[in-house]
């Protein structure tokens, strides 16, 4: 119980500072450890194989994709036309009713789930080996696996051709 | 032990502090983190009733659901990247050609 | 007598400590195996045989100025180094280096000679892989500096693209052993090949496999003939050109330690462990060390034989050619599985 107590404690205090930090390097950085929370979480849900690719995918290769992007855009302040000096989130204005919104949306989700489902116990831990979620995503979930690859496919061509630098058209027309 | 409802009421707020990121925070790559810390808490929902129920599925929709924010991730950064040569800021508060 | 929690603890300590040894011994055998096959004779005078010149090395690095850029992040700056050595030590809390041994009957159950257990261990050895990104790009972010942000990009990107082969040159090795814990997978090399015990290493079943594992390594660790991101005649040093005194010892430390890893990986995964044909199972251990003793020496030999590979000549390399054999790979594998029923 503690384990899951301290696990929580570090996602949701990491993913508060994500949202809080005015450095995206450090937003970057906190965000990994609360997937490495997040993970432990897995863990303790008798989900390993979702715990380690979590890891693998999530904090290994999305978040490289986010730092690559912040450290060659080297823009790590946001300018807008509110006071510097003021942090984002006591900022008048819109900014407030959004923080409004997220506070009225979370009451409004746990009063949902909490008066939802009986709260009991888990049940005896399942079986569930990494063969048996191959097996199943071969067969049951065949046609999802195979629809998405072809997303992936498509993320990497739109990707590749969205980043791409305009091909210099005029040099091309004076024939050099 | 911790139970269902502990797991719900977690992912509950860690999805709704990435709301709030999305809501409050002006700069894109914060915005594109915040939808992120959604995804997560969705996949922990996932998980969580995967567990409950005893069975495999909500690791395998985990999965899935990783296998999108891995994709959006990339589209999001290339159009991030793009909007950033034209007009050098992250603010989206700039791109407001389309507006009436 | 003892309880094997006793021994499992004091593995934890062996372990630590060993790996930290074997970077020291790893720097001795580099610059005398470099200088023999150079036709000079390396370090002599310190020590026998110039045996305490890691220790010279490190007391030189200990008393060097500690240097900082006046412009760098000095959280980052410092952590940098520390998530490079922390994922090196991590990555080997999986790897066994012998059989179940309850050391002549000094323990209650027979201790098994690894840190932890899991039973998914070889995604373990891959997720720790992928988290070693961090530290040298982080290194070549917080240096400030343009030689060190080029450098860490260039090596980050070389990683994660050498990470695909890497871990699909592993899914072969799964296929044939049908498991993903490494014990079991070197349980499954102790098997008898074409009438001689112990000899079902899966290098014989998986050439191609091995050999592409064992260039993803060398890529993945930044060695050469990949070294170009810290290629010392191009980049002044790369990510760690701003850094010296402890923090440079970290980031040759993870990277001595990144090679031990990778090649005691290989082994268990490929030459069979500490199985070896008429040797006793219980000298496992023996057998274990020499053949990782076996790849560092192929290591050290690689980097100063073979020329540095441009870095886009790097990249092409990567994914043109490594990652389609190793799909190739997988599939030969997939189907002589099932048609002969390896």
């Amino acid at each position: 119980m503690t384990l899951f107590y301290l696990f929580a404690a570090v996602a949701v205090l990491t993913s508060l500072l994500v949202i809080a930090q005015r450095n995206p390097v450090y937003s970057v950085l906190l965000l990994i450890a609360s997937f490495g929370a997040l993970s432990g979480l897995y863990v303790l849900l008798d989900a390993p194989f979702a715990a380690v690719i979590q890891i693998i995918v999530y904090a290994g290769a999305i978040m490289v994709l986010f730092l690559f992007v912040v450290m060659l855009l080297n823009a790590p302040h946001e300018d807008t036309q509110y006071d510097e000096r003021v942090h984002p989130l006591l900022r008048p204005g819109p900014m407030r009713f959004g923080a409004a919104l997220a506070l009225l949306l979370v009451v409004e989700l746990v009063w949902a789930l909490s008066s939802g489902a009986p709260n009991e116990q888990f049940g005896p831990t399942p079986v569930v080996s990494v063969a048996m979620i191959g097996k199943s995503l071969f067969t049951t979930y065949a046609f999802q696996f195979e629809v998405t690859s072809v997303l992936i496919l498509v993320a990497m061509v739109g990707a590749v051709l969205m980043a791409r630098r305009e091909p210099r058209a005029d040099a091309r027309r004076e024939g050099r | 032990m911790p139970t269902l409802n502990d797991y719900l009421v977690l992912s509950a707020v860690l999805f709704s502090i990435g709301a709030a990121g999305v809501f409050v925070r002006r700069n894109l790559i914060t915005i594109l983190l915040s939808i992120e810390i959604m995804l997560n808490a969705v996949n922990l929902t996932f998980v969580a009733f995967g567990r409950a129920f005893g069975t495999a599925d909500g690791q395998i929709i985990v999965f899935f659901v990783m296998t999108v924010a891995a994709a959006e991730a990339a589209v999001g950064l290339a159009i991030v990247i793009a909007l950033f040569r034209h007009r050098e800021s992250l603010n989206p508060d700039t791109f407001t050609a389309l507006k009436w | 007598m003892l309880p094997v929690i006793v021994g499992q603890i004091a593995m934890f300590v062996v372990v630590l400590l060993g790996l930290v040894h074997a970077a020291a011994g790893m720097v001795w055998v580099e610059r005398k195996e470099a200088a023999r096959m150079q036709q000079r004779v390396g370090p002599t005078r310190v020590g026998p045989a110039g045996l305490l010149q890691p220790f010279a090395d490190v007391l030189k690095l200990l008393f060097k100025e500690n240097l900082r850029p006046a412009a760098a992040d000095v959280l980052l700056f410092y952590i940098a180094p520390l998530i490079c050595a922390a994922t090196a030590f991590a990555a080997f809390a999986v790897v066994p280096i012998g059989p179940e041994t309850t050391i002549f009957g000094l323990f209650d159950e027979p201790l098994k000679l690894q840190v932890a257990d899991v039973n998914v261990a070889v995604l373990v050895v891959f997720a720790i892989a992928s988290m070693g990104v961090y530290g040298i790009v982080l290194a070549g972010w917080a240096s400030n500096s343009k030689y060190s942000l080029l450098g860490g990009l260039r090596s980050s990107a070389q990683m994660i693209s050498y990470e695909l082969s890497y871990g699909l040159s592993l899914v072969g090795v799964l296929i044939l052993a049908n498991s993903m814990s490494i014990t079991d997978i070197v349980h499954a090399q102790g098997a008898s090949l074409l009438g001689i015990p112990s000899a079902r290493w899966f290098v014989f079943l998986q050439p191609l496999g091995f050999l592409i594992f064992m260039t993803a390594g060398i890529a993945e660790t930044n060695r050469a003939p990949f070294d170009f991101p810290e290629a010392e005649q191009e980049l002044v040093a790369g990510y760690h050109t701003e850094y010296s005194s402890m923090a440079f010892a970290l980031f040759f430390l993870a990277e001595y330690i990144n090679m031990v890893t990778v090649s005691a990986v290989a082994t268990d995964l490929f030459l069979g462990g500490w199985y070896f044909p008429f040797v006793p199972v219980s000298f496992g251990w023996l057998v274990f060390l020499a053949k990782v003793g076996a790849l560092l020496f192929f290591y050290v030999w690689m980097r100063w034989t073979l020329p540095r590979y441009r870095y886009d000549q790097l990249m092409s390399f990567g994914w043109k050619i490594l990652l389609p054999a190793s799909v190739i790979n997988l599939l030969v594998t997939a189907a002589a599985v099932l048609y002969f029923g390896l």
